[in-house]
This record gives C-alpha cells, structure tokens and sequence, in this order.
C-alpha cells in the first residue's frame, strides 16, 4: 500500500525540483524486516521513486559488515543522508511525522553541499579537532523534535569531526531508558553532555564546545 | 531602526506579519519558534478555509504566507526586556541581541501553568512534562498522573490510554471542565482512577519521578502513589513579564486592550492569547494581529509628522 497520498506525492516532488546534485540515501535493514525496518525501507523507496536525482541503497545489517562499519551503524532501521561525501548525518529508527519534514530540508542541504549557519557558529565549529557524536532523541508526535535534528544534521554536514544522529525514542526503548529520555527533544553529545528541548543554534553548539573541550 | 517589531511567532503575530508587510513597514518579527500554540495543537477544524488541519500544517501555511513579504525575523529567541526611549521602543532578547522599533505588537501568547509544589521544577524532564503530545509515548508500560480536569488534561489521558498501565486523574475542581466527549471516552476505562477535589502537594524523586503525593483539598489523608510520570495539564499563563510595570493588565497578567489592539502605551499593541480579549482561539489571533498591525500602521503614519 502506498504511503503517501496523491497529494503528499505532489508536494515531496514539487520540494525534490529544487534539488541539485544527486543525494545518496543508504537504508540499512536485514533480510527478515522488524515493522519498523519494513515501514522505513516503503518509505524511503516511495522517496527515491519520485525524484531523479535521489537514489536508494540497501545494505543488510548482517550480511555487508564492512560497509555497516563504515558507516557505524549499531542498530536497525537506520539511514544516512550521503551528498558529494559522508556528512555523517544519521536516523536511527522510521523519520516519519514531524521528522518526515525534517528528513526533506535536510536532502535538501545535502544536495547543495551547503548548510545555512551563522557566522559565529560557523567559526566557533573550526575550533572542533576531535570526534563529536551527537544523539537527539525524538518522538514522531513531538513538533519541536526536528528543529533539534535540524540543527545536529547541519552542524554534522557543517563539520567533518561531527557525526549527528536523530534516534526514535519509541523504536529504541532501551536507548531512551539508558540515557533517561522522559522528554523530547533530548540531546546527548560524547555520552556526557546532554539537554533537554531544541535549543537555538547557538546554544547547541556551545554545547558541542563543552563537549569538546571536556575530551582534550 | 524599524518601523514595527511583533514580539511572538503564533497566528496572531504571523497575521500581524503579513498585514504589516502588505504595508511595506520595515518590520522584523522576533519569536522563540514559529507557530506558538499551534505546534500542541494535533488537530484544528474550525479555521476558515481548511476543514480539518494539524497545527504545524496551518503553522507552516502563515509562515510562507508571511514569507511572501519582507519580514526580517530573529528565531529562537525569546524577549526578556522591553522599554520605551523617547519615541521608540528598545527591546532585549534572552541572547542580548537588541532591536529598535517606533511601534511593537506584543503578541508573546501564553505558555503552560505549572504546579509550584516541590519536586516539580527538579524532576522536570525527569518525569515531568507539559507536552503530552510529545512525551507520552516515552511512558510505554508506566503508570502516571495527569492534573488537570479541561480539554488538554482529558487530551493527555486519551493519548496516554493505548500506553500507560494505570493513569491517576487528578484535579482540584468539584466537576470536569473538558467537553462531555471527552469525558466520555475516558471514563468508561479501568485504567483511569480520578480524584477530582484533591490537590498535588509533592513530586518525589532522585533522578526520575518516582512518586505522587496529593491531598483532598478540604483536609484529609493524605495519599502517595508510584508513578514514572507527571503531565502537568492546569491551563496557560500569558507570557507578559517581560513587559510588567509597562504595560496594564488584568488580574490574570494579560495585556489590557481597547477594540483597536491598542494597549495604555502609546505605540504598543498587543493581540491574541497574551491580551484580555475573551476566547482563545486561532482565527480570534489572526484577526486581532491583522487589527493590530493596521492600527500600528495608522500609528505610525501620524507619529510620522511628529518626529
């Protein structure tokens, strides 16, 4: 059954005209799919169908370890958003609801190998010499989520030290009991920094500073 | 310096917006997110001109209303000083980015109430929540409380029943404020144990919720139940401080009006949720953003000659 309706078709598609260069999305899933794998990977096929310039690639999470190192992906449904290079930008679990959005504008960026950021952010990011992950956990009801992801992908696209995941709260439950994830949108950086709802650009990244500054 | 500043990113500031911009004022909107209230609101069927619409839609339908026009914005931000120099006004955000207008449209709106009992501001976001829609789903396979006994309370308590295993309602009000539909649709569930006339005295907890300690309002036992979550579902306060001992209000901190959105403040308006004119509703703000944007318009052409 079709995901999107006739009118969601039109809309994603009319969006896809403005892409540039190709986009790269690299699902990975295995051979007997969880629910949440199989409405990921519908999803992502339904995308890729409607645009030229966007293509899908499927790994098997069990089977190509090479490449599932690579791209260092530990669990399963998982995506990355590849341009000209690896930006490093992740999902972890179904970017459905509000993350749908979230997932378009970043293809977007993707596609044009540029990320809108202040000047500020943009030089305080070239002060970052060692590896950042950043996590944000999400719910696909919760409207303020994506801006939170928005702005990891980004700086992850900004910065090659950055690797940025959006992680669905309700498909990793361990996770989010692991990291005691009682509200969304939640921010975990090197295991160590964490906050709590979407902070303005500016503040995430002083954030991602702390981060940083506290491994060296 | 501009012409206009609409402090707030909701339908009464984004029709503001657009009315200011078909002006051709220089205008700059500064707001913490764009939608305000409509981004909890899941569904809205009373808006002119869409049947049935999420808040986001209609919130993602004013922005590029808006962005047909030349608005400059300042998101993220939320306004913590404003006040009057000479002819002007001088606003401060939280980020202490400064901003000057001849005229300001405070349409800042309203933000959820809280509790004020101890354990609420130290477990918030340890179990404690005011976005029901957002949160709820984290509470798979727990119990929790909602407070609350209007619309949004008996809202929390629909979205939490397919969840949580035991849901404790608790309300200080003899009766339910909800619509009967609502009311309904709960009630007939096991899940649900009400209080109504009792009131919360303590959220417990190390690192995580833990406990609820609430009393009957009118003396009595005491009682305390395990819970993982709190949804704190008591209504809204407007977000007016920043503007207190400027402006007049009403004895609920809203922004006292007259019928042109002009408050007691030369050149300062005001529209929707943060003011006092009776009923909160989307199509309500986005008609006194759009009055209140015509006044500061004929504010300014006066003030003009003056200055």
């Amino acid at each position: 059954m079709a995901i999107f309706s006739e009118h969601e078709r039109e809309h994603v598609m009319e969006t896809l005209g403005e892409l540039e260069r190709n986009v790269k999305l690299i699902f990975f899933t295995q051979d007997f799919e969880c629910e949440s794998c199989r409405q990921s990977h519908e999803l992502l096929k339904e995308l890729a169908d409607l645009s030229d310039k966007l293509s899908l690639k499927v790994y098997d999470f069990k089977e190509d370890k090479e490449i599932v190192e690579k791209y260092r992906i530990d669990k399963i449904p998982a995506l990355a958003v590849e341009g000209e290079k690896d930006y490093g930008i992740r999902y972890f679990g179904t970017p459905a609801g509000y993350e749908f959005a979230a997932l378009l504008e970043n293809i977007l960026d993707v596609s044009r190998g540029t990320v809108e950021l202040s000047e500020e952010t943009t030089e305080e990011l070239q002060e970052i010499d060692s590896l950042i992950h950043i996590q944000v956990f999400v719910t696909p009801t919760c409207p303020y989520c994506p801006r939170a992801v928005r702005t990891a992908h980004k700086l992850a696209q900004a910065n090659d030290w950055i690797q940025a995941d959006m992680v669905s709260a309700t498909e990793f439950p361990h996770l989010a009991n692991k990291y005691d994830v009682f509200s969304v949108p939640k921010v975990i950086i090197n295991e160590g920094i964490e906050f709590e709802g979407a902070l303005p650009e500016r503040h995430f990244v002083q954030h991602i500073l702390m981060a940083a500054s506290s491994r060296t | 310096m501009y012409d206009l500043a609409i402090i707030g990113g909701g339908p009464a500031a984004l029709s503001g917006a657009v009315y200011a911009g078909r002006k051709r004022l220089d205008t700059v909107l500064i707001a913490k997110e764009i939608g305000g209230q409509l981004l909890l609101t899941s569904g809205i069927e009373n808006y002119l001109g869409f049947e049935s619409i999420t808040g986001a839609e209609l919130a993602d339908k004013f922005a590029n209303q808006m962005a047909q026009y030349d608005i400059d914005e300042i998101i993220g931000e939320k306004v913590v000083e404003l006040f009057k120099q000479d002819y002007f006004f001088k606003i401060r955000t939280e980020g202490d980015q400064w901003s000057e207008a001849r005229a300001v449209i405070l349409a800042s709106g309203k933000r959820s109430r809280t509790l004020n009992v101890p354990g609420e501001r130290e477990l918030t976001g340890r179990g404690v929540a005011y976005c029901a829609t957002c949160d709820a789903p984290l509470f798979a396979g727990r119990k929790v409380a909602v407070i609350g006994g209007g619309n949004s309370a008996f809202e929390a308590v629909i979205d939490l029943l397919p969840i949580a295993t035991e849901i404790f309602l608790i309300d200080i009000a003899p009766h339910w404020f909800a619509d009967q539909i609502l009311i309904d649709r709960i009630e007939e569930s096991p899940k649900v144990k009400s209080f109504q006339l009792h009131r919360v005295v303590e959220i417990l907890g190390e690192r995580r919720v833990s406990e609820i300690v609430i009393e009957p309002i009118e003396g009595g036992e005491i009682k305390q139940f395990n819970v993982q979550g709190v949804f704190v579902e008591i209504g809204l306060v407007p977000n007016s401080e920043f503007v207190e001992g400027l402006v007049k209000m009403n004895q609920y901190q809203e922004i006292i009006v007259d019928c042109h959105a002009r408050t007691n403040v030369p050149g300062l308006f005001a529209a929707g949720d943060v003011t006092d004119v009776p009923e909160k509703q989307v199509i309500i703000s986005a008609g006194e953003g759009a009055k209140a944007a015509l006044s500061a318009y004929r504010y300014l052409i006066r003030q003009k000659g003056q200055v």
